[in-house]
């Protein structure tokens, strides 16, 4: 009898989805549509007074971070909550990691104890495709190094898409510190994917040595050092945390110097078109590459990505399908 | 695969009807009712069920949508999912009356979700069921209230609601082994 109802029997058409999320290099636009209409339908959820429906019940999501992480980790809690998931968190410190265990292992042993999806964030790019290759667990990358950040990248083309009604010609400008930036990359794949214009602006020692070239693995998009040049006309301005807990070879001679030359404030703001809009990934340095009165004034979307992340994830959750290997 | 019309435009329009007028009856008028259709083709036929009362009673019938695939109790296989539509309710269903409407009644599982979703939604007086074809076979203890057509059916064969606004036609047929000319 229960087999009766499946797929054949379900009247809305259907949708196929990869287990894993791991980065946007290979996302076509249609599946980034099919994300961004699972997430309209998951903004309509957080709308309603009871922010809660059954679509993963007896679900377990582990939240497996490697590396420090307020926002992004209660973000999944949150969007796995929401579709009813059960959430186990666990943070490095304080874990058998620091008695020695490999991350394999730690893996082998999260899916014998019945995680249905892996949330991970860890500090080498590649580990989340290692463990996606041994694990019959959904696993989805929440940040691998400099690497990738998928669900980030979703969130913003969302909110722009959201905000401006599409992603096409749109001209985005990344500004800050890309080198150490999972999230700039992830972006730039997933903007030149939807066919957005993307420029990056940073100094030259905050640009990845090779881009451009045909075996760096990035798509080729424009670079400009000067920002009053490359926010000229601009539909998004995101601008990057410095990563001052990367910076380990000097790539700034100095603070001051970076602020006066690559600090988003309200002047350089007015260069881009009039509605445009001001994302950051967050954590904020204000003062840094953001200055204080531009955090909040009507152009910045920082608040929005926040809240849009939630649904973006449950999306991504949902259309995962909970993994557990299936019916 | 045979397939067999069982009900044409005409049909489809006289049934409407008739169960408008039960609605009417039975809810004593309309003023406190919320017609709620499920997604796809209930919504449709949701909406000319409402203009239906509306002419009949002369007063204005708040109309809602309903997409219940978060609430399936089938969402288990890895790697397809159903597409999400959205819920678009513009009232509280607060102490209303609500009419489900939907095509086709079968296990009766998606009613089951739809009475999830609805209750997390709100709190009303009293839900009724309406359906365009009951084909039987049940899984669950739930019975329509407002039946178009009854069809006894085998679980070899197909009934498919078709709708002007979603299929391009007003048609109900019958497909399968068990159906002859």
């Amino acid at each position: 009898m229960a087999n009766r109802i499946s797929v054949a029997d379900l009247t809305a058409p259907t949708e196929t989805f990869r287990p894993h999320v791991l980065d946007l290099d290979d996302f076509s636009p249609r599946e980034v549509e099919v994300v961004f209409e699972a997430t309209d339908v998951m903004k309509e959820v957080l709308g309603r007074e009871i922010k809660k429906v059954p679509a993963l019940r007896g679900k377990t999501l582990v939240n497996l971070f490697y590396e420090a992480s307020t926002r992004t980790r209660v973000s999944f809690e949150l969007a796995a909550k929401n579709l009813s998931a059960d959430v186990v968190n666990i943070a490095v410190s304080g874990s058998s990691v620091a008695k020695g265990e490999s991350l394999l292992d730690t893996i082998r042993t999260l899916q014998a104890l019945g995680a249905d999806m892996i949330v991970m964030r860890h500090s080498q790019a590649g580990a989340p495709y290692l463990v996606a290759r041994h694990v019959k667990s959904c696993v989805l990358n929440a940040g691998d190094g400099w690497h990738a950040h998928p669900s980030q990248a979703l969130l913003d083309l969302y909110t722009m898409r959201e905000r401006l009604g599409r992603l096409e010609g749109l001209k985005v400008v990344i500004v800050g510190d890309i080198l150490h930036s999972r999230v700039a990359r992830s972006n730039i794949w997933g903007l030149t994917a939807v066919g957005a214009r993307v420029v990056l602006c940073a100094p030259p020692t905050l640009i990845p040595f090779g881009l451009g070239r045909a075996e760096y693995p990035l798509p080729e998009v424009e670079v400009e050092y000067n920002l009053d040049r490359a926010i000229e006309g601009a539909d998004v301005v995101m601008a990057l945390r410095i990563q001052k807990e990367r910076h380990k070879e000097g790539l700034l001679p100095d603070l001051r110097e970076y602020v006066r030359l690559y600090q988003i404030d309200r002047t350089r703001l007015a260069r881009a078109k009039p509605h445009a809009l001001l994302m950051h990934p967050g954590p904020v340095n204000e003062g840094i590459e953001l200055a204080a009165d531009v955090v909040t004034c009507a152009q910045s979307v920082i608040q929005e990505q926040v809240a849009n992340g939630v649904a973006v994830r449950m999306a991504l959750l949902y259309l995962m399908g909970g993994g557990g290997g299936g019916a | 695969m045979r397939e067999k019309e069982l009900m044409n435009e005409a049909d489809m329009r006289r049934g409407l009807t008739r169960i408008a007028h039960e609605i009417i009856e039975r809810n004593q008028g309309v003023q406190e009712l919320a017609i709620i259709g499920m997604r796809t083709r209930g919504v449709p036929l949701a909406h000319r069920l409402a203009s239906l009362l509306e002419s009949l009673e002369g007063h204005p019938v708040p109309v809602g949508s309903l997409d219940v695939t978060l609430y399936r109790d089938d969402l288990k296989l890895r790697g397809v999912r159903p597409r999400l539509q959205r819920t678009h309710i513009p009232i509280d269903i607060q102490g209303k009356r609500v009419i489900l409407v939907d095509d086709v009644l079968y296990t009766g599982r998606t009613t089951r979700a739809a009475l999830d979703a609805l209750i997390d939604l709100g709190r009303p007086k009293c839900v009724q069921l309406a359906v365009m074809v009951d084909r039987g076979h049940r899984e669950l203890p739930i019975r329509p209230d407002y039946v178009v057509k009854n069809v006894p059916t085998s679980v070899h064969e197909e009934v498919k609601v078709r709708i002007q606004e979603v299929d391009g036609v007003d048609q109900v047929i019958i497909m399968g082994r068990g159906v002859d000319g």
